[in-house]
């Protein structure tokens, strides 16, 4: 009697479990599935109202002329060439600060980490003004004024503010990374590097071979995030690059730049003053919506179960 | 040419001052000495200077202008981080919940965790402008997407109300049931690393408590409360600055003072929103690590 209630109380609740996870999960990819329905749905579906998600004609068209008003494939490969390389300079960065905070003490050692959270703690707001005056004449401790007498060098629209920020540890959430590197140092045994030092090996030696491969799992933690916020980020690409193609600010600008270009591209001229019908432009920026998204995705079904393994091993928590 | 010779002690803090070189160069040049000019400039009128800018004076007009005359600036404030303070609630409900869900076992889990972190990678603001002003776009002005949204929530909510005021609970839980319920994606999406901070934390708690506690014969929701909740409550703190931390990032508030400096060009004026903002979120951040930080339990 006691096992068969036992039993029929765990059905219903793995019932209600699946029921509370297929439905959040429907609730996540609902607004994707519709991305890719709209991606696909030809023209003449658009106002017959017997269609839900599966399109009746399939078609490219979309696909092209979204691809068309962004210039799809160079933007792509320009964010991914600065996103990668500002991810590397932050995870570099990064690491070496965690490490010297978690193995080293130093005078003022600990009121520096202090400083170090509150770096995460500031609004980046705050820093705005100042830091976009400052890259629009750049010059690092009146070098520049002394040697060529010029006021400085104006950074913004090229890539150096982000490479700058990022090689010094200041990018986007820096802070947060430089945190998981020093827990995951601190909470290893301090055993190997005496026995490297004693081998003879210097402080970088040390680091580079010994400390370093150990440290995969935060460094896949740093890394994924870093990559993904700076793909997202449209706070410091729009202050310091708004000219710049990349494609988070591209996106935000796409709803105007379709009104205005598919007329063009459907073949009428520029000044013929015909208007593109407002619902094929919302499919076209749902489209584009689905192109800057879905490198970010591919990259994902790649390496999602690293990124709960990795926050596991990377000792946040410890 | 004498070389000093160092003891092992001071050769390594010399050692650890040069791998945080990096980040101290920034700090000091890219954080701190911002930090201080940004004080100067919220209490000076800033002109912008072929090469450079020029700073007048003004004391604290620009704190009063901020507060006092412009049009939005203190209803933004004050709406953002009471939606804040509202949101806060339901997104550690939701990923604390979320997560003990996560961490049982259950076929299909991999997939689930998949999905679930799915809003992690996709949280992006540059989307989310698009997909607004897409809709702007179809609808032919902003007002009619509040109004369709509203429209749109409406009919199903009335119903929610009347059951949940049937049951006899009082109204203000009702409205915070119904506004939970209505920013559920917001609330879903913006939840992903608070989950797996959670998750993370929930697999650090020994199994051995659990079978201990199941050989007394404590029951499932017995060992919810007294193992799993006070082994994760340092978390709960973790997470709870965290989440403060990240609205503010893309909040109206942030937008408003993007605005005020580059459009508008008033430079002062932004930077002394920029400094109001900062002081009432670090007055939020203190009372809330104080309150919390007493009732943490910690092994």
């Amino acid at each position: 009697m006691y096992r068969v209630r036992h039993k029929t109380s765990d059905l219903l609740y793995s019932i209600f479990r699946y029921a509370l996870v297929i439905g959040i999960s429907f609730i996540i990819l609902y607004p994707l599935f519709l991305k890719v329905s709209v991606a696909f749905k030809d023209k003449q579906d658009i106002y017959n109202p017997t269609i839900y998600m599966i399109p009746q004609h399939f078609t490219l068209d979309n696909i092209r002329l979204a691809a068309q008003v962004m210039d799809y494939l160079p933007l792509l490969a320009n964010t991914l060439l600065f996103v990668t390389i500002t991810t590397l300079l932050t995870a570099m960065s990064c690491a070496l600060a965690g490490y010297g905070f978690a193995r080293f003490s130093f005078p003022g050692s600990n009121v520096l980490f202090v400083l170090v959270i509150l770096t995460i703690l500031v609004p980046t707001s705050t820093l705005m003004v100042p830091m976009y005056l400052h890259f629009r004449s750049f010059d690092f401790m009146g070098m520049i004024q002394l040697f060529t007498g010029k006021n400085g060098i104006n950074l913004l629209n090229t890539y150096w503010p982000s490479m700058i920020t990022a090689a010094t540890a200041g990018g986007l959430k820096a802070g947060l990374f430089i945190y998981i590197f020093r827990q995951f140092f601190k909470g290893m045994p301090k055993e190997i590097e005496e026995a490297a030092l004693i081998d003879g090996a210097g402080g970088f030696k040390t680091f580079a071979q010994i400390m370093l491969p150990n440290a995969i799992s935060p460094l896949i933690t740093v890394i994924l995030f870093s990559f993904v916020w700076q793909y997202n980020d449209t706070f410091y690409s729009a202050l310091f690059m708004s000219e710049s193609p990349l494609i988070s600010l591209k996106v935000a600008s796409l709803p105007a730049q379709a009104n205005q270009l598919i007329p063009q591209l459907m073949g009428f001229g520029s000044n013929s003053g015909i208007k593109a019908d407002p619902n094929y432009v919302a499919m076209i920026v749902d489209t584009g919506i689905l192109l800057a998204i879905a490198p970010l995705i591919i990259l994902y079904l790649f390496v999602q179960r690293y990124f709960v393994e990795s926050i596991e091993r990377s000792g946040v928590v410890g | 040419m004498r070389t000093i010779r160092l003891s092992l002690k001071s050769r390594r803090a010399l050692l650890g001052l040069a791998f945080i070189s990096p980040w101290l160069l920034g700090f000091i040049f890219l954080f701190a000495t911002p930090l201080l000019q940004s004080i100067r400039f919220s209490l000076s009128n800033l002109s912008v200077a072929p090469g450079g800018y020029v700073l007048d004076f003004v004391g604290f007009k620009n704190f009063k202008d901020a507060l006092l005359f412009d049009a939005t600036y203190n209803r933004i404030l004050v709406d953002s981080v009471g939606a804040m303070l509202l949101n806060v609630p339901m997104i550690l409900f939701f990923s604390l919940f979320t997560a003990t869900l996560l961490n049982q076992k259950f076929r299909g889990r991999t997939m689930a965790r998949a999905i679930f972190f799915l809003p992690v990678i996709l949280a992006s603001s540059a989307v989310a402008a698009a997909e607004s002003a897409g809709l702007i776009n179809l609808m032919g002005d902003a007002s009619a997407v509040d109004a369709s949204a509203d429209g749109g929530a409406s009919f199903n909510v009335v119903s929610i109300v009347r059951m949940l005021a049937d049951v006899g609970l009082p109204m203000a839980y009702v409205d915070y049931i119904v506004e939970a319920i209505m920013r559920i994606y917001e609330i879903i999406s913006s939840s992903g690393v608070q989950i797996l901070i959670f998750l993370a934390a929930l697999q650090s708690v020994p199994g051995s408590m659990y079978e201990v506690a199941k050989i007394e014969g404590a029951t499932a929701y017995e060992s919810f409360w007294k193992i799993t909740f006070p082994m994760v409550s340092p978390l709960i703190l973790t997470n709870v600055i965290y989440t403060i931390i990240d609205s503010f990032a893309g909040s109206p508030v942030t937008q408003a003072i993007y605005q005020t400096a580059f459009k508008t060009q008033n430079f002062g004026l932004s930077s002394a929103m920029s400094w109001l903002y900062t002081l009432v979120i670090g007055l939020v951040l203190i009372v809330v690590g104080w309150v919390l930080s007493r009732r943490v339990h910690y092994n």
